[in-house]
């Protein structure tokens, strides 16, 4: 699909866009790349933007200000829809349809779909062909919420909080379905509020919070750019000496010990223990992508409070 | 999906959208008892009620009569439910948003609705017919038993409006309650129920304003039976009527494509 040259262009662009409710600032002046082949996440707490980041991608709701495409086109053209497929939060299928009628209405409205078969099994739903929809499970009503999404052969797929409301286990089986989606090339923009979500199946981190994009890159950078590390010890070392240290973002003085925050502590304290070899109690704690994630709005808000 | 950018979305591709969301529709509709059964059988049981066992034994004229404005009435149930009913919940329910994402002409949407609307409408006029004939006497020309049908299906398309602006503008419960609210007055006051001509004056001027008054009397002038009011006119109210509701339709519906 496509040429190895045009790999890094996006294929998907929100471009400092403003979307607003009333007096809600829902997004602002937000902008946003999607390329090819990529697993993006758009990760943040509730109410931070993302499903609307996503509705204004679908043409679901319109910017009030800023630029929006789909493959080059506006995503109202029913040519650039054609290429994508999407499940959004909180639709309710019902009626007395069976699942195989559902799946293949939608499969129709496109020029290459999957086969039923492959549908039903990327989705999960091997053997529920013939079920009315009424009589799903809550959890097979998403898987085919899923199926619709993906029955389209689409090359970038939306998915706005797939996983919402099921157990571990369904959402295990939902990360390896969107694992085969990727090695299939396709791109996939996701929606989550779950971090090990993002972690585990994103190539992109987005971190968006009251309408603005906080923080972005790979999960490792994210980790990286708020993941500091804890090391708490005892050292005749002096504040001032440690704080010269590369990579050192603060020290405190915390009773005997001192608390010191970098964002790679194994050269720190290699480096102190040049310095001090009776240094001890020491602990080091680590800051997992949820930390980051934590970091990352807290300072927001607090940015927003000043 | 190599093979994307070589087929070629056609016209072939594009009618085949519109049958399957109408096959669709269609299942889903006649499947649905809570629709489907009393679409067909209020205006059947009214009809037997009003036009067969009430009418003189030996006189047909009532039963005639009666496929005209029981026919109206018949009609205009579906295409007010499966509007403003059918297309209130599918928003509620983001099956409409669903459908907007996919790359689905929204005509085919509208489309397939007013194709179910139209052939409930079809069987309801069907049923009413096979009643008249076999036990109301009635006898018609050939042609006019043609022209009656016709004017009967394509009469619910202004309904069909109707409901689409109700069903664009307020949410799924309240459309039932609403469009319950109109269906059943707007009948009786249009005459469909019982004849105008046995009402107070004053509520025959006001029959006048109700799009199914309008529709009653040109089949009832198919059946020479028409109050003699002018044909046109009447045609002219339906023309108006459904592009005021469309009107309306167009206002709800751009409001709801913006979340």
């Amino acid at each position: 699909m496509g040429n190895i040259a045009d790999t890094r262009a996006p294929i998907a662009v929100l471009k400092s866009v403003t979307k607003r409710y009333g007096p809600v600032t829902a997004v602002d002046k937000l902008s946003l790349d999607i390329r090819r082949g990529e697993v993006l996440a758009l990760l943040g707490p509730n109410g931070a933007g993302k499903t609307t980041s996503v509705n204004l991608l679908l043409d679901l709701a319109w910017p009030a200000s800023g630029s929006v495409e789909l493959f080059g086109l506006s995503p109202r053209e029913v040519a650039a829809r054609r290429r994508i497929g999407a499940m959004l939060q909180g639709a309710q299928l019902g009626g007395h349809a069976r699942v195989h009628e559902v799946i293949a209405l939608q499969s129709g409205y496109y020029l290459n779909p999957l086969s039923l078969t492959e549908t039903l099994h990327t989705a999960g739903l091997d053997g529920l062909e013939h079920r009315p929809v009424t009589k799903l499970s809550g959890g097979q009503k998403q898987r085919l919420l899923f199926a619709l999404a993906i029955c389209g052969n689409s090359e970038l797929l939306f998915l706005d909080e797939p996983t919402v409301g099921l157990d571990v286990e369904a959402r295990r089986g939902f990360w390896s379905s969107i694992r085969r989606l990727k090695e299939q090339g396709r791109s996939i923009v996701l929606t989550t509020h779950y971090i090990e979500e993002a972690d585990a199946l994103a190539d992109r981190i987005v971190v968006i919070n009251r309408g603005r994009v906080i923080a972005a890159g790979t999960p490792a950078e994210i980790k990286r750019t708020v993941a500091q590390r804890h090391i708490r010890c005892i050292t005749k070392l002096k504040v001032a000496q440690i704080q010269t240290l590369p990579e050192v973002t603060s020290v405190n003085q915390e009773g005997e010990r001192l608390d010191i925050v970098a964002a790679r502590p194994e050269s720190v304290l290699f480096e102190m223990l040049k310095l001090d070899p009776a240094l001890h109690d020491l602990e080091v704690t680590g800051a997992k992508l949820e930390e980051a994630f934590l970091a990352l709005t807290d300072e927001d808000h607090e940015e927003q409070a000043a | 999906m190599n093979t994307a950018a070589i087929k070629q979305w056609s016209w072939r591709d594009t009618l085949g959208v519109y049958l399957r969301e109408a096959e669709f529709q269609f299942w889903s509709v006649v499947r649905m008892p809570g629709f489907a059964l009393p679409s067909l059988l209020f205006p059947t049981m009214f009809y037997v009620f009003f036009g067969l066992l009430f009418g003189k034994s030996g006189d047909s004229s009532t039963a005639t009569y009666m496929l005209g404005s029981f026919g109206t009435f018949g009609i205009m149930g579906p295409a007010l439910f499966g509007f403003g009913v059918g297309v209130a919940m599918d928003r509620e329910r983001g099956i409409l948003a669903l459908k907007r994402v996919a790359p689905l002409p929204p005509m085919a949407y509208l489309f397939a609705k007013a194709a179910m609307a139209m052939l409930f409408a079809l069987v309801i006029v069907l049923i009413l017919f096979v009643l008249g004939a076999l036990f109301g006497g009635a006898a018609l020309p050939r042609a006019e038993w043609w022209l009656l049908a016709i004017t009967l299906v394509i009469g619910s398309l202004p309904f069909c409006a109707l409901g689409l602006a109700v069903g664009l503008h307020v949410g799924g419960q309240a459309s039932a309650a609403i469009i319950n609210l109109i269906y059943l007055p707007m009948s009786f006051l249009s005459g469909l129920w019982v004849p105008l001509s046995l009402m107070p004056h004053w509520l025959q001027e006001l029959a006048r304003i109700f799009p199914a008054y309008h529709l009653g009397e040109i089949a009832l002038s198919v059946l020479h039976m028409d109050d003699g009011s002018r044909f046109l006119t009447h045609l002219i109210y339906l023309a108006v009527f459904t592009v005021v509701c469309l009107w309306f339709a167009a206002g709800g519906w751009r409001r709801i494509q913006d979340r």
